[in-house]
């Protein structure tokens, strides 16, 4: 009897927490978005708040924007930090150090992160400082604006990059910690080249780990915001970006609400397909 | 087909010397296992031979070519490990026809080769499941199948036993052995084991603190070990060793006098305990434990104030405090020196 129960007490504050805390704002956004003033004074069950954002002037710049940084970001950030965790595996002494050195970026806040990287290629910034010095450009020149929006998208992906690379690393070399050495030897005896043995061998280990870190750094990718902002403002428009806008500047929650509700259909959408794509096979676990 | 020939290895790792200048030759088709305690180098010379591990010095020959240098695919040698590390993502024909998908052969190839090595090993209704779905010895005949599928010049195995249980550890014994004596692979076995040494090689390399202390049949292992360590090592229970005094060329214990190889000196008297009979004279024994086990008692006791193990009939009436008299058989008694612990040649 007392077995039985135990355990869901004892997860019953955690799930309290998050359903109270995560599920009801949840459920409340959905709200805020569906429903709208009707006719007579009340709200009603409505797409009216989802029309206007979808007629929205830049509706289609955001979500092009996004899915752009998300598509661009996250397999370079995924082949960045795995080319970094097996060269890793390589290194015998200082390991450690190495590895903490890579990860202090995690340490800082995107915003923070954003501000760096205008710092460096603001008008007056570093990257110009030095073009200046040898001679490329002649004067203080704008790389950030709306008429550069290539140049902007190369920033944000730059920063994330610098930023948020390392959240994969770190999944990643735990998940490669964590497949013993023998395999690789097998591989190796029974005549795998060092390619073979990564791809037929450690990738599909690894898949469990591969997981996890494309279904973090994708959800996050949906979400960017403060380096967008940092760095492209409202020249550069993300769902994340408009969904605040149209809250504080607009005033209009409920738009807000239908620009999150996309945000979160695009993360379980990701989630989805990770799930089912690199699934293991139930009985090769 | 191949030999293998270990020239002059040395391995260290750091201050610790795991192999001093070892050497030894496997002759092509025969079965060498390498025995020794934990820690003293078999291992690593087994890897070095495979190309895992990387010698300091000397250099490894596999079928007349110095491999030394060469990746472990380039060697020709196929290997099973003390894990089995069977590919848990792939099911047991992917593993068994691993090896020769890597060489590229072809599909029709690889299907047949699969089919045989699984029939060998029995392990045709297994074909499609995945080592999550097997049992340990299950696993381990398919490390056996996926190493034999590549038909390898050499085969290593690095304690492919170890991780089964008794009774099927005897089991896959003898049918490795048979196996193996079909297939006619030149074999290298790492194992601490010494029955199961003797019950598989046609050589035994007895390894020591990175040395080999004597290679040879399993017989002659038993009956001349070239030390103490090997007479103690092999054998269980292992050799007794009396620690007495020769003069003028004899050496008397209790009652008996022995002819001794040296004339004079502390000398160690080896004697294996089913080596000497009970009889109403001979040397005392004062008998301290009798366990009886079954086929045969086996007897622990004091001569001479030395303890010592004998193995009698099982139906001997003695109990213990009892002074028992020993005969050995003077033909199977070895000699050593009481200081180097090395065999004194008559």
């Amino acid at each position: 009897m007392r077995s039985r129960t135990l355990p869901y007490l004892l997860i019953a504050p955690a799930s309290l927490l998050l359903a109270v805390l995560f599920l009801w704002p949840l459920v409340q956004t959905a709200f805020l978005a569906f429903r709208a003033p009707g006719p007579l004074g009340v709200d009603v069950w409505s797409l009216a708040h989802v029309r206007r954002m979808v007629s929205d002037f830049d509706f289609h710049t955001a979500l092009f924007n996004t899915l752009g940084l998300v598509v661009v970001v996250v397999p370079l950030q995924f082949i960045l930090a795995l080319t970094m965790a097996s060269m890793l595996r390589h290194i015998r002494a200082g390991r450690s150090l190495v590895l903490w050195i890579w990860s202090i970026p995690l340490g800082i806040s995107d915003l923070a992160a954003g501000l760096v990287w205008l710092a460096i290629l603001s008008e007056r910034g570093y990257l110009n400082t030095v073009l200046h010095a040898v001679g490329i450009i002649s004067g203080p020149r704008s790389w950030l604006t709306y008429e550069t929006p290539g140049v902007l998208f190369a920033a944000i992906v730059a920063t994330e990059l610098w930023r948020a690379t390392a959240i994969v690393l770190v999944i990643l070399v735990a998940g490669l910690d964590m497949i013993p050495r023998e395999y690789a030897e097998a591989a190796e005896v029974f005549g795998a080249t060092p390619w073979q043995r990564f791809r037929r061998i450690t990738l599909p280990l690894l898949r469990p780990s591969i997981q996890t870190a494309l279904i973090l750094r994708t959800v996050l990718a949906f979400e960017m915001f403060a380096t967008v902002i940092a760095i492209g403002g409202r020249n550069f428009p993300v769902l994340a970006s408009k969904a605040y806008n149209w809250q504080y500047f607009d005033q209009n929650t409920g738009v807000a609400a239908a620009y999150a509700l996309v945000i979160m259909g695009a993360a379980i959408g990701a989630t989805l397909v990770y799930l089912r794509l690199l699934r293991s096979p139930e009985q090769a676990r | 087909m191949a030999e293998i020939v270990i020239d002059r290895v040395q391995k260290s790792f750091g201050a610790t010397l795991a192999l001093a200048s070892v050497s030894l030759a496997v002759a092509d088709g025969e079965f060498v296992a390498l025995l020794g305690p934990s820690g003293c180098g078999k291992t690593t010379l087994l890897r070095i031979v495979a190309g895992l591990e990387t010698q300091d010095g000397g250099r490894v020959l596999i079928g007349g070519k110095d491999v030394s240098a060469l990746p472990p695919r380039a060697r020709g040698i196929a290997m099973v490990f003390q894990n089995y590390a069977v590919f848990p993502h792939m099911n047991v024909r992917a593993n068994i026809g691993f090896g020769l998908r890597m060489a590229g052969a072809e599909r029709a190839r690889i299907a047949r080769q699969v089919e045989r090595t699984a029939a060998l090993l029995h392990l045709e209704p297994l074909l499609e499941r995945y080592p999550a779905q097997l049992s340990g010895g299950q696993r381990q005949r398919v490390a056996v199948a996926r190493a034999l599928a590549v038909e390898p010049q050499v085969l290593l195995m690095d304690e492919p036993l170890s991780n089964l249980d008794a009774l099927l550890r005897l089991e896959m014994r003898a049918e490795l052995k048979a196996i193996l004596h079909e297939a006619g692979t030149t074999t290298l076995y790492v194992t601490h084991d010494q029955t199961e040494a003797m019950g598989l090689a046609d050589r035994i390399a007895i390894l020591q603190g990175g040395h080999i202390v004597q290679t040879d049949r399993p017989a002659i292992l038993y009956r001349r070990p070239a030390t103490r360590f090997v007479g103690g090592f092999i054998g269980s229970p292992p050799m007794n060793f009396l620690a007495t005094e020769a003069s003028g060329g004899h050496v008397g214990l209790g009652a008996l006098r022995f002819a001794c190889p040296r004339a004079n000196g502390p000398v160690l008297l080896g004697l294996r305990p089913e080596d000497a009979t009970i009889s109403e004279s001979g040397m005392g024994f004062e008998l301290a434990v009798i366990e009886p086990m079954g086929s045969h008692a086996l007897l622990t006791g004091r001569v001479d104030g030395q303890m010592m193990r004998v193995v009698a009939p099982p139906d001997l009436a003695a109990r213990p405090g009892d002074l028992l008299h020993l005969r050995p058989d003077p033909a199977r008694v070895v000699w050593m020196d009481a200081t180097t612990g090395e065999a004194i040649n008559a």
